[in-house]
């Protein structure tokens, strides 16, 4: 029989380890630079084509005409978008930017339909 | 002696996802098995036919949370091939880089999982502490630690710079140390090998005619790899070996798990040396013509096949998932039988099933109204089914 209990320094070497989690709401998490956050809207790039409507999976975004001129306004529908940034993609005028903010629970569902202008 | 039916599951401590088991005992000895599937239907293949073909890509990808990337390359590849786009290299580099970081993960995550099974939670704690190292490149590639997104028709989405290059490099050498301990654990600790040898007999014979996949059949020693016996993306370029092994057991799958990972590794090595330069995509247009193609991709589980077919228009006619599990479910019997009532977690456990994966249809066994209804049958019955409840949904089109 081999020898049993090979495992325990690895325990011993483990001790002296920093913690791996951080402490969240005082210490915020780092996201990745390439990170699919909440997406923003740029009216002045928009030229209302509705591409992003076309392609979002989660049917999480809505393109509408404000008043006579060609100018548009985004409302997104956070409780369905999955993040996957497939608007980002399909903008031909780059209108849509992925953003780094992920904390977006709200404990009102209605709060989670955001317009931007 | 007389026998026991012990009904395990859907809802059980042992399991984690819904699925039924019916374990008929003699003592503690199982005697037979049968295995009820279609607890976690969600109906993707249906709802594939209603999007367009950039949509169902994120759909695809929601199959499986671990073996995403597997399932939105597969689709990709067959829309890809009736499409008759040709993928650049480095975009097909950058697939396989993902594809071998998610086989990776998927494995080192099943090694804690089987050392939970059996007790062995320190194996558990320190697999899924290096697992945190994989999950942190992919974040840093693709921008999120699951469902990376990073398949498009026509090539990637993401590009990867030479900073996270060198990166991958950096973080392969720690893995590489850790899994040759893995590697050595396995085959040293008595405790462990112990609890896993002759546990889930599968023999080669038995693999084969039950068409085992993956892990499964090469943990029987059946040489069985979708990446060598049906060459995608670049792997017949950059050469690797199969891991097989002749224990036909669950340590016989640990065994193969862990050798694979350290395959990869070196895979992965080959691949980010030898990144080419080039675009990273192809533009493909929105229509896709008509036509069918079944693609084939050796997810970590073990081979997964998906077919489309097109009409040329932007959605697609029918898609059809095959997930690995499924595969793998039919030599599920064979392994309990003759096994004890305390191996059944380990046993199903080892075949790192995926329950939600599987389910590609919803037939009620032993019920009241046990038949096969077509889509008409069911509209109507849905339609009746409403009206008693006093709502009237017969005027919606079909």
């Amino acid at each position: 029989m081999k020898h049993p209990g090979k495992i325990i320094p690895e325990i011993f070497a483990s001790l002296g380890k920093p913690a791996a989690t951080v402490k969240y709401p005082f210490e915020k998490a780092v996201v990745p630079s390439n990170f699919r956050g909440k997406i923003s809207f740029d009216a002045k790039n928009c030229i209302g084509c509705k591409m992003c409507m076309r392609d979002c999976p989660a049917k999480a975004i809505t393109i509408e005409k404000v008043g006579e001129e060609k100018i548009f306004r985004a409302t997104f529908a956070l409780d369905r978008c999955i993040f996957c940034a497939q608007c980002v993609d399909s903008c031909p005028r780059k209108a849509l930017k992925n953003t780094p903010e992920f904390e977006l629970a709200q404990y009102d569902r209605a709060k989670l339909q955001e317009t931007q202008e | 002696m007389s026998q026991i039916k012990i009904p395990i599951g859907p809802q059980h401590p042992a399991l984690h996802e819904p699925e039924s088991f019916n374990l008929i005992l003699e003592g503690e000895t199982i005697v037979d098995a049968e295995v009820k599937l279609g607890y976690n239907h969600r109906g993707i293949e249906k709802a594939c036919e209603s999007r367009n073909y950039i949509q169902d890509i994120y759909l695809i990808e929601r199959v499986c949370g671990i073996c995403s990337h597997s399932h939105s390359t597969c689709f990709v590849q067959a829309v890809e091939e009736i499409a008759g786009v040709e993928v650049p290299l480095r975009a097909n580099y950058i697939r396989t880089i993902i594809g071998e970081l998610e086989r990776i993960h998927s494995h080192l995550l099943w090694l804690g999982v089987a050392g939970h099974e059996v007790g062995f939670e320190t194996l558990f704690m320190y697999s899924w502490r290096d697992r945190e190292i994989i999950m942190d490149i992919l974040a840093l590639i693709s921008g999120n630690r699951v469902n990376y997104a990073i398949n498009t028709i026509g090539g990637v989405r993401r590009d990867i710079t030479s900073e996270e290059v060198a990166q991958i490099l950096a973080n392969l050498q720690t893995l590489t140390e850790r899994t040759e301990f893995y590697l050595k654990l396995v085959n040293d600790e008595p405790t462990f090998m112990g609890r896993l040898f002759g546990v889930g007999k599968l023999s080669k014979d038995m693999a084969i005619s039950m068409g085992a996949v993956g892990p499964m059949a090469r943990g029987s020693g059946v040489s069985r790899d979708i990446r060598q016996d049906d060459p995608y993306g670049v792997y017949s370029q950059i050469g690797f070996k199969i891991v097989t092994d002749d224990h036909a057991d669950v340590l016989g799958r640990v065994i193969v798990r862990v050798n694979e990972l350290l395959e990869s590794y070196r895979m992965l090595r080959v691949l980010a040396e030898n990144l080419p330069e080039g675009p990273i995509a192809v533009k493909v247009p929105r229509k896709i013509p008509a036509g069918e193609a079944i693609a084939r991709y050796e997810a970590p589980r073990g081979e997964d096949i998906h077919y489309v077919r097109s009409n040329g228009t932007e959605m697609p006619e029918r898609v059809k998932v095959r997930a690995p599990t499924l595969a793998n479910l039919a030599s599920i019997r064979e392994m309990l039988r003759g096994g004890y009532l305390a191996d059944f977690p380990i046993v199903v456990a080892a075949l790192d099933p995926c329950f939600s994966c599987t389910d590609r249809a919803i037939r009620l066994v032993d019920g009241k109204n046990d038949h096969v209804i077509d889509w008409r049958q069911l509209r109507e019955y849905s339609i009746g089914w409403h009206k008693q409840r006093g709502v009237e949904l017969s005027k919606i089109g079909c």
